[in-house]
């Protein structure tokens, strides 16, 4: 290899187009013109602020994964710790039995608190306990999903004060400016999620750890703290998409949030996040996310496809969404 | 004589950049033939092109006199070409044999013949004068071990042309001597060897006609016969090399900096006690697997140890090497792919690591001032990059030894420890990280070499510290500081009873 020294800033940044960052967005605006030749009725304000609505549960949740996974983790737990925050948070409303702000407020407070605790439980027992996070998340994964059913008695935990219900409803089903509160919420955590990955010293220690976890610890980096952290973060995105999720239903079953694990990673990893761990990408997660439901809604406006197969559609896109980072990565 | 494989007017390009240019080379049989030259001067390239890694943009291999196109290293083996890897690529839950015969197996009725790998794999262990049990698993076998299974692994297929790169990179002098015996003895069979290195003692040593590359350019084919390592040293770098050495910083102060009693690593270290002087270089000798990495790699925290450590006269002790950053000690490791770089980063991920809080602004990351760091870092330690945006992973060796001293640097250290610091380096770098360490010492800095290099040892340090089995085993300084006496101190023996005993007369 021969070597020459740099010679200015701006000749290197020529080179700098990223596929790996870009594709996602490529494949969203590819989505958005099929679905408007397939149905004139798919590109409307309505339908498009639906279908980002409905993917907001996800996208908040995949944002958490996003830390997890770029720092070479993996969190199979969320499901079921969305269920798990879920029930338990109206099971506490329901006991406060007040139908005010202030409780519903503590309410939350709660479910956020429980979403920390849980991750942290898993964070804590991945790092100190040294087990591959696979099978930490797949232990905490049925402990949570257990806990849901007996808490439900194997039933439907439901919201029981109607004014209560009222109180809460806005915060899936209100609009501020035209915009549903759950896609705001969910541009937030997401604005949130960027800075922190991309501008902090955090952000860098993540990537670090994901990249290389000797390198990270040879340099200084504190290993466990980043690392747990990342599954605390995880843990209060779930519960914050758990905020949004209880006013749609008002109620928490066994089945509450089955899959969504799965659906989380493949929007992480639709977005250019590199599932070893070392690649973080939060707006690639967002774009992933809307991808899902994207591919989703579609199905639903056309004919050609049964609307049952959703899933393997779905299942089919982390597959391909695997093989197109696997070209770019040869590329290099 | 016959040439068995000739280049004729080889380049090569990636994109715009031409990385050969005009590469002639005819290797003969029963020849062993260096190709020599700095870092980035093409010998990886040039040597994946003739064991049919990468095909040559122009120019022509001929394979007897036949002009020959590889699609493949498969297809150059199966032509008897084949190719000794620089990194040791085995798998690590694999035994020795199963390593060995790793996609070639020998299969009877359709199952693996364990028996028969087995027996054949003690065969071709036992004609490369080892003794290694190929039922070993990998994992639990020496470094040098593992580069005797991986050649035993090369030379499985029936080869006329072998190539090494940079084989005694992880070895210690004793081990190398045994792998020029194998050389030799591949020599004898009238095979033709292919042999680059950064050591031109070596070279001088081994081979019989040398290349010389600089820039992707030939410079020479020349015989060995009155080619000195000096005049190598300045064919390649294309200036005068006869100092490599800088003038030792003329002296440390008297004031202790470190001080460390009876530090003991279990299993690796016993009872360890060494002090070091402000603007002093210590260097650490000894074999590989002598304790000295472990010994370091424990004071900073880094793995379990105990003893007492005095920093600035005070006991002090680190949790992890964050704490040790803090109180002014670095410590560069010798893996440098696998503990020093993030290899898949760029260049300014890379530098500012280990002092992310200088460039943070309320709690924001400072781009602009990181990239003001990365300009500086490539002005003083001359880090040569193809590109701005390049991964770390894509530098040569040297460059990411000059990356590492740079990130290192940034903390602001008092001791810096350095660990094995011209590893897989070529000559024009090792020149400018000697003549960097010894401006460390100047500006009262103090500093630990460990290195397996005994030249590299004398030329630089103070006063050098052998470790043999976990202990230190004395110290050398000032006219007594000869490679004998570290020989002596390393071993336990003088050193033409250690060259009996590499040469198994014992």
């Amino acid at each position: 290899m021969t070597e020459t020294v740099i010679r200015s800033a701006s000749q290197a940044r020529r080179f700098s187009v990223d596929m790996r960052t870009l594709s996602p967005f490529i494949a969203l605006i590819v989505l958005i013109i099929a679905g408007t030749l397939i149905n004139p009725d798919f590109l409307t304000a309505s339908n498009l602020l639906n279908v980002v609505t409905r993917s907001a549960f996800i996208a908040i949740i995949a944002v958490g994964a996003t830390f997890v996974i770029s720092g070479g983790g993996l969190d199979l737990s969320v499901g079921s710790m969305a269920a798990l925050i879920a029930g338990a948070m109206i099971l506490i409303l329901n006991r406060m039995g007040g139908a005010d702000v202030g409780t519903l407020a503590m309410g939350m407070g709660a479910a956020l608190a429980l979403g920390a605790v849980c991750g942290l439980a898993n964070g804590l027992i991945v790092t100190f306990g040294r087990i591959e996070p696979f099978i930490v998340t797949l232990g905490t994964m049925g402990i949570f999903r257990s806990l849901v059913i007996w808490l439900a008695a194997g039933g439907t935990i439901t919201l029981r004060n109607a004014d209560l219900r009222e109180i809460y409803r806005p915060a899936y089903f209100g609009t501020i400016a035209g915009i549903p509160v759950p896609i705001l919420v969910f541009l937030v955590v997401a604005a949130i999620g960027a800075v922190l990955l991309y501008r902090t010293s955090f952000g860098r220690h993540v990537i670090a750890i994901g990249s290389n976890e000797d390198v990270a610890r040879y340099s200084g980096v504190p290993i466990w703290r980043v690392r747990t952290l990342t599954y605390v973060i995880q843990g209060i995105c779930v519960a914050i998409a758990v905020l949004v999720y209880v006013p749609r239903l008002g109620s928490a079953t066994p089945t509450t949030g089955l899959l969504w694990e799965l659906q989380a990673i493949t929007a992480v990893v639709v977005g250019g996040t590199a599932l070893r761990g070392g690649i973080g990408r939060i707006w690639g997660t967002v774009a992933g996310a809307v991808i899902l439901e994207l591919v989703a809604n579609i199905m639903v406006l056309s004919n050609f496809v049964s609307e049952f197969l959703v899933g393997a559609v779905q299942g089919a896109i982390i597959i391909i969404a695997m093989l197109v980072q696997r070209s770019f990565q040869r590329g290099r | 004589m016959a040439s068995v494989l000739r280049a004729e007017g080889i380049s090569k390009s990636f994109g715009p950049i031409e990385v050969l240019k005009d590469i002639s080379l005819d290797l003969q049989a029963g020849e062993v033939h260096a190709v020599i030259g700095e870092n980035g001067a093409g010998k990886s390239t040039l040597m994946r092109i003739l064991s049919g890694h990468l095909l040559p943009s122009q120019g022509a291999l001929l394979l007897d006199g036949v002009p020959v196109r590889f699609s493949g290293p498969v297809e150059a083996e199966a032509q008897g070409i084949v190719l000794v890897h620089q990194e040791i690529l085995l798998a690590e839950d694999l035994t020795v044999a199963e390593n060995v015969f790793l996609g070639r197996e020998i299969k009877r009725l359709g199952f693996v013949d364990d028996r028969t790998m087995r027996d054949k794999t003690r065969a071709i262990l036992n004609d490369l004068g080892a003794v290694i049990d190929p039922d070993t698993h990998v994992r639990n076998l020496s470094i040098a071990d593992r580069q005797l299974v991986q050649i035993a692994r090369a030379l499985l297929v029936p080869h006329r042309v072998v190539a090494f790169d940079e084989p005694t990179a992880v070895l210690t002098p004793v081990e190398a001597e045994s792998l020029f015996a194998i050389i030799r003895k591949l020599r004898e069979q009238n095979v033709a060897v292919l042999y680059i290195s950064h050591r031109l003692n070596e070279v001088k040593a081994i081979a019989d006609r040398v290349t010389v590359l600089r820039d992707g350019r030939l410079v020479t084919n020349r015989d060995i016969e009155g080619l000195e390592p000096l005049e190598m040293a300045r064919l390649m770098v294309g200036r005068d090399m006869s100092k490599l050495y800088p003038e030792k910083p003329a002296g440390a102060s008297a004031d202790t900096v470190l001080a460390v009693r009876d530090f003991t690593v279990p299993g690796h270290v016993t009872r360890a006690s060494f002090s070091l002087r402000r603007g002093e270089i210590l260097g650490f000798g000894g074999l590989i697997g002598a304790g000295r990495t472990e010994l370091f790699e424990s004071l900073l925290g880094l793995r379990a140890g105990h003893g007492s450590i005095t920093l600035h006269g005070a006991s002090i002790r680190f949790k992890d090497a964050r704490e040790a950053m803090a109180a002014g000690i670095v410590y560069l490791s010798e893996d440098r792919k696998g503990k020093g770089l993030l290899l898949q980063q760029n260049l300014r991920v890379n530098l500012t690591l280990a002092a992310l809080e200088k460039f943070t602004r309320a709690s924001l990351m400072d781009r602009g001032a990181e990239e003001g760091a990365l300009d500086k870092a490539i002005q003083d330690f001359d880090i040569r990059a193809r590109r701005r945006d390049m991964l770390a992973g894509q530098l040569s060796g040297g460059n990411q030894q000059k990356l590492l001293l740079a990130k290192m640097m940034l903390a602001e250290p008092q001791i810096v420890i350095i660990d094995e610091p011209t590893r897989g380096v070529d000559i024009g770098t090792k020149q400018q990280i000697y003549s960097f360490i010894a401006s460390l010492a100047q500006e009262g800095r103090s500093v630990i070499v460990i290195s397996s290099e005994m030249q590299e040892l004398i030329g630089l340090c103070h006063r050098v510290l052998v470790m043999r089995n976990g202990q230190i085993a004395g110290e050398v300084e000032g006219n007594r500081l000869t490679e004998d006496a570290i020989v002596f101190l390393a071993t336990g023996v003088h050193e033409e009873r250690a060259a009996e005993i590499a040469a198994g007369h014992v």
